[in-house]
């Protein structure tokens, strides 16, 4: 069914569509969110799987379970899939939830488009996912897919993999527009600026991050596609180029998309943490800025990934200077959760465990990053497991606490029903102890020297690996609890209120729990 | 913010996944060619999914966007609704900006940084090691190694056809602002001319483009694989070719609305977007004439 034109627009005020077709044509910002959000707890389930896979054969040193060209396979398409298909489109899934709803707009600004941001994500990843199945197997040069091993010696389903990111990027780069102009347009009349909830503020921040970079991803894939099949020669020295100059451009797409996949979750912390304090959040104006500087920073670090490289020596200089001033901001932040929870009246529901798990791990991930940005030591750290216990750090209990800890507090606002707090309280212990488990180890093999992406090891580093391979599992099998919790919570439970936290502030908790199918018809006043 | 009227929210659409299936269809479409063409298989099959690919996202298009216009003459669109339109396509260029960017940091980097290290600029490593011979220079036309990639004999002279496509260029830039302001005063037959005026230096602008390029592959052997320099100086004028192309279209059919009384001397932002993009494009020339061509 197509819009219809001429209609008198309060047709518009009804329910949604019954059967498929509600879901295939929807232009509701909350169909389309919760869309996001079950399509990327999928992938957040693929990926989880490909990440046992890998924990499964380094249980033991020695070659067990799987061969190395099935292992470089894992790790890739774990890493592509756990940033591409699960971390992004679960904020996009909140963006999609809470952005109308937080500055009292009917929908998003430009809903059919919104609708198509979401439906190209299930084909790109049929796409990049059926590439397991192609001749030569999967991509399998890892997540950053650095030339020459993915054009010169890359399986021949690079190719799609090429065109499975250009769909990923046409996604983001839509949805961004959509947020962007959903804040910038559709305000309640009354809601400056510096009113918006923290939430909000990340995210437009975040959109703008994704509009500067995905296209720069775009081209630097589209590099490599020049490259391998129409002989020029970008990544090759041989015709003047430079491999290095790949990752320099991904690197420039690189960074910023890991402040992409954690300035949301810095909305969440900042929505979260007073409410359960039972205060205001303290420092609102230094928040909205260091957002701003992280974001401003996040472009002029890069090559932080690269010090290994072989830079110049001033390049080095400047890019380690640049990146530990980063920790100024994100100081700043971690400050002020600290200071809001401080003499507040905390209580320790779901959502608040893991927002304040999230401070505390986060910034153990922020300072071994510090320990990451200064060149010389990183020379030992580079490629070694150290790397991937920081990033494993910033992005599980950052990124996806933050996540889990959104929809622990929204979804009696979406469901009308709250969850069951005891298995909420028992899928964050499990979650807290299967992480650190997992990755507290990998801090010292890698500090030991051992290396990322490699399926065997020295039997020096058995026991620990022992250990976080323990900790995967836990972890993992512990999402299946967190799947129970969110089913049982859509099919019933105690009746929520439209104000459901005791602290909790802003427009979303105006409308009734579960929030009617269209938010804001009228627009609410903000004094 | 400030005042709202009730916004527009579209009723269910079948265009966006109509859209997707286009897209996919032709993505896939193009990767089995392309996957056929290395491995010397037929590529017929990805032709016509291609083929298939490209008319739904022809259909879609005329489609969308039909439906778009319907809605808009039908009044359903307020001022707040043309913001996000404004706001959706001011973002949409930045990120094309962004696109473009990426090309133009890849010539800078080849030009001043990896051609001299190569020639054994900074520490002599590189070209002690690998080509001892090769000296940098810029336009490259002798590449490190000339048996992979044989460098072109020489490449296109700025003076000529380029700055000619300058001057199209820029003063089909001026045609469209002739044309708004004739919008604006709802001279209706100016409008039609000054736009046609515009579509048609475009076209030339592509036809000298399209010479340009035979001459270079025929008589320079400067092309995508003759190194750095045709890599890069293909890709940027390639896509900027694909650009003009684009905006071209866009404002054919902006003229075509136009005369089927779509725009009022008040409402026609699908000409102003159409104008911005084009001004856009005309700005990536001109940086591509300096950095290209002359530099």
């Amino acid at each position: 069914m197509s819009a219809v034109v001429g209609e008198h627009h309060d047709d518009h005020h009804h329910g949604p569509a019954k059967g498929l077709t509600r879901w295939i044509f929807t232009t509701n910002h909350k169909d389309i969110g919760s869309m996001y959000l079950w399509f990327s707890f999928i992938m957040f389930l693929i990926g989880g799987s490909m990440a046992l896979v890998i924990r499964a054969e380094l249980f033991e040193p020695g070659m067990q379970i799987v061969v190395p060209g099935f292992f470089n396979q894992m790790t890739t398409m774990h890493g592509l899939i756990m940033v591409f298909g699960a971390v992004m489109p679960a904020f996009v899934g909140l963006a999609n939830w809470l952005v109308p709803m937080m500055v009292g707009a009917p929908d998003m600004a430009l809903p059919r488009m919104n609708n198509w941001s979401f439906w190209i994500l299930p084909f790109a990843f049929t796409l990049l996912l059926s590439s397991l199945f192609m001749e030569g197997g999967a991509p399998n040069f890892g997540w950053t897919f650095y030339a020459p091993l993915s054009t010169t010696y890359a399986p021949p389903s690079v190719t799609f993999f090429i065109f499975g990111v250009h769909m990923m990027g046409i996604s983001s780069i839509m949805g961004a527009i959509n947020v962007i102009a959903t804040i910038l347009n559709l305000r309640a009349p009354g809601m400056t600026l510096m009113k918006m909830p923290l939430f909000v503020w990340t995210w437009l921040i975040t959109a703008f991050l994704l509009i500067a970079v995905m296209p720069v991803l775009a081209g630097v894939v589209t590099m490599m596609l020049m490259d391998i099949h129409f002989g020029t020669s970008f990544f090759s020295a041989a015709g003047g180029g430079d491999p290095v100059l790949f990752q320099h451009v991904f690197w420039f797409f690189g960074h910023p998309e890991v402040y992409i996949m954690i300035l949301p979750a810095f909305g969440v912390a900042s929505q979260i943490i007073p409410t359960f304090s039972r205060k205001k959040l303290f420092g609102y104006p230094s928040m909205v800025y260091a957002t701003a500087s992280i974001a401003v920073l996040s472009f002029i670090v890069w090559a932080h990934h690269m010090f290994a490289v072989g830079l110049p020596l001033a390049g080095e200089l400047f890019f380690m200077y640049a990146t530990m001033l980063i920790a100024v901001p994100t100081g700043v932040k971690v400050f002020n959760w600290v200071s809001t929870m401080f003499r507040g009246s905390l209580t320790f529901e779901t959502p608040m465990l893991f927002a304040i798990a999230f401070v505390i791990l986060f910034t153990i991930g922020g300072f071994s990053g510090l320990m990451l940005a200064i060149a010389p030591v990183d020379f030992q750290y580079h490629d070694t497991y150290f790397v991937v216990a920081h990033f494993h750090y910033v992005l599980v209990p950052g990124a996806i606490f933050s996540i889990f800890a959104a929809a622990y507090y929204w979804l009696p606002k979406w469901t009308g029903h709250m969850y069951d707090e005891a298995l909420g309280k028992a899928h964050f212990w499990l979650s807290f102890i299967g992480l650190n488990m997992t990755f507290f180890p990998m801090h010292f093999v890698g500090l030991a020297g051992m290396p990322r992406r490699i399926p065997d090891y020295a039997m020096q580093f058995a026991d620990f690996n022992r250990i976080s391979s323990m900790g995967a599992f836990l972890f993992g099998v512990t999402q299946l609890l967190f799947l129970f919790i969110v089913l049982k919570c859509i099919r019933g439970g105690k009746q929520a209120t439209a104000q459901v936290w005791e602290g909790a502030e802003g427009l979303e908790w105006t409308l009734p729990s579960p929030a009617p199918y269209h938010s804001f018809t009228e627009p609410p006043q903000v004094k | 913010m400030a005042t709202q009227q009730s916004y527009y929210v579209p009723e269910q659409s079948k265009w966006p996944i109509i859209a997707t299936i286009g897209l996919f269809t032709t993505l896939v479409g193009v990767g089995t060619v392309l996957m056929n063409n290395s491995k010397g298989t037929d590529p017929t099959t990805g032709w016509w999914m291609f083929g298939i690919g490209f008319t739904i996202m022809v259909y879609m298009l005329f489609g969308w966007f039909g439906n778009v216009a319907k809605e808009s003459m039908a009044g359903l669109y307020s001022a707040q609704m043309d913001r996000s339109f404004r706001w959706g396509m001011s973002w949409f260029i930045f990120s094309e900006v962004m696109f473009f960017s990426a090309f133009f940091g890849a010539l800078f980097y080849a030009r001043f940084l990896a051609v001299p290290w190569l020639a054994g600029e900074g520490d002599g490593v590189m070209n002690t090691l690998l080509w001892p011979d090769f000296e940098g220079t810029w336009p490259l036309l002798q590449n490190p190694d000339p048996t992979k990639f044989p460098g072109p004999q020489e490449v296109i002279d700025p003076w000529h056809i380029p700055l000619l496509n300058t001057l199209l260029l820029l003063t089909s830039s001026v045609t469209i602002t002739i044309a708004h302001h004739k919008i604006k005063t709802d001279e209706r037959s100016k409008v039609k001319l000054w736009m046609a005026i515009t579509v048609l230096l475009g076209a030339t602008f592509l036809g000298f483009q399209i010479y340009e390029y035979i001459h270079a592959y025929h008589e320079l052997n400067l092309t995508l694989a003759s190194g750095i320099y045709g890599t890069t100086f293909f890709m940027l004028t390639g896509f900027h070719g694909m650009h003009v192309t684009l905006g071209a279209i866009i404002i054919f059919v902006i003229l075509m609305r136009y005369m089927k009384g779509h725009f009022s001397a008040k409402q026609h932002f699908g000409f102003e977007a159409a104008a911005w993009y084009w001004h856009f494009v005309d700005v990536v020339w001109v940086c591509l004439f300096v950095f290209v061509y002359i530099l």
